[in-house]
């Protein structure tokens, strides 16, 4: 078990370590090697940062619906494994909210100097700020439902609304599509003339796999954290029988 | 056929208990009332007709959701009074029995809101409707269920929870606006005249597209939440 726990943290230093190196050489691509956008200038560069924080904003929600149905699957056929379950949908729940806060901050940042405004209610922010709210009300659930000992209670109520969460986000896209749209077109398999230039693709790649990496770690980093507290939790318990 | 009983039980206990309190469609009247007060005040709405019908829409919708917001979270605290949530998880009727009775006894309660505050609005506001009028009698129900079903449903997720009260609001809006922006779309293109009938149509059915969902994922978890310990 020992052996296991040290094997464990050397691997996590690796990665962390890893990931530092990548987002090093991403920022220095991103910064420095990418030559100028030709219509909108050094502002273009919040792109390197807007689009990974906002493809993986739109990941993290995924691990936490798996997480919390295999919550709902496991929670009366084998607890331990629901409990490990349970603790992988909070930590992917709380780095959702992380990602999708940055990807809005960086849009707006990028939308001020390029259209003018700061916010548009158009189909792919506001299905992106909603899917902010679900999950900040999702953490608040959480939050507000943990006041007692019953933590069973906690994680059945907060896997029942990761599965509305999941319903709604689509809903919310296809409702608002055809009400309006502002955001540029899908870069990326888009129409013929949809596609980044050749010369950006490095410092795009790097910073994607770059932010991947540090949110699978933190991820994992919250996911660890998470399994302690419920351990320590469990001995508690088990102490005072 | 015996699911349809249970439910119609559950129906009439509900209406029965609302009859002789009548404290959840006293309370929710005031409150919409008020909030129909508090905008007419902010937009001074008989002045100028064209802009009372463009807000029209919205305010009706905000009052009927903020009032029956107040109503959903006493419609479960009944149940918990001498431990009544108790004996219906023991009972051996299906728990969707027992949400599907609550939703329609909220949807009638509702319902019955609207149809007392609707001339109100109409004197208050000064409103003259521009468009096709009866296709209100389609969108009303079906925007009150669409709130009604995913509210019954967050109150007896939060039934348990510190701070009930506060949670129902934070849960039901977010989830609830696809439906909000449906809803608000296609009243206000009825009352103003100006939609295309079509997109009237288009987001009356995408309303009904966003009940059925959501009635059925609420009947399928309903048995989790209600056994949630």
């Amino acid at each position: 078990m020992a052996q296991r726990t040290q094997l464990i943290r050397n691997a996590a230093w690796l990665w962390f370590t890893a990931t530092l190196v990548v987002m090093a050489i991403a920022f220095r691509q991103a910064i420095f090697l990418a030559p100028t956008e030709a219509t909108m200038g050094d502002v273009q560069r919040i792109f390197y940062y807007h689009v990974p924080f906002a493809i993986f904003g739109l990941v993290f929600p995924y691990v936490n619906l798996l997480a919390s149905l295999a919550y709902l699957y496991f929670r009366s056929r084998n607890p331990l494994s629901a409990l490990t379950a349970d603790a992988l949908a909070l930590a992917s729940a709380e780095v959702t909210v992380l990602y999708t806060s940055v990807g809005l901050m960086t849009g707006m940042l990028w939308a001020k100097p390029v259209w003018g405004i700061w916010w548009t209610w158009d189909a792919r922010l506001t299905t992106y700020f909603i899917l902010w709210l679900l999950y900040v009300s999702y953490l608040l659930t959480r939050r507000f439902t943990s006041a007692g000992s019953a933590s069973g209670q906690t994680s059945a109520l907060a896997a029942v609304l990761s599965i509305f969460a999941a319903v709604d986000v689509p809903i919310v896209y296809m409702s608002i599509r055809w009400w309006r749209t502002q955001h540029p077109s899908p870069v990326f398999g888009g129409g013929a003339d949809s596609g980044l230039d050749p010369s950006l693709y490095p410092a795009f790649l790097w910073n994607v796999a770059g932010w991947a990496m540090w949110g699978i770690f933190i991820l994992l980093f919250r996911f660890a954290l998470e399994r302690r507290r419920q351990i320590a939790e469990q001995e508690a318990a088990l102490r005072t029988i | 056929m015996k699911y349809i009983q249970h439910v119609l039980s559950h129906l009439r206990k509900d209406l029965r208990l609302e009859w002789r309190s009548r404290d959840s469609i006293n309370g929710m009247l005031f409150f919409a009332l008020l909030i129909v007060a508090v905008f007419s005040l902010a937009f001074d709405p008989t002045g100028y007709p064209t802009t009372a019908r463009q807000i029209s829409g919205g305010v009706i919708w905000v009052a009927i959701l903020f009032a029956s917001v107040t109503a959903l979270n006493q419609s479960w605290t009944r149940e918990q009074r001498n431990q009544v949530l108790d004996a219906q998880r023991m009972a051996p009727s299906p728990a969707s029995a027992l949400f599907l009775g609550k939703a329609l006894a909220n949807l009638l309660f509702v319902m019955a809101v609207e149809v007392v505050l609707a001339p109100i609005f109409i004197i208050f506001y000064n409103l003259h409707p521009l468009g096709n009028t009866w296709l209100l009698a389609l969108v009303m129900p079906l925007g009150t269920w669409a709130l009604v079903v995913n509210g019954t449903f967050f109150a007896a997720l939060g039934l348990r929870t510190r701070n009930r009260e506060l949670l129902l609001p934070l849960l039901l809006l977010p989830v609830s606006l696809p439906a909000l922006l449906a809803m608000v779309q296609a009243t206000t293109g009825i009352l103003t005249g100006d939609l295309d009938p079509i997109q009237i149509n288009l987001w009356i059915r995408q309303l009904g597209a966003y009940d059925v969902i959501f009635t059925t994922i609420c009947i399928l978890l309903f048995e989790t939440i209600l056994h949630a310990e």
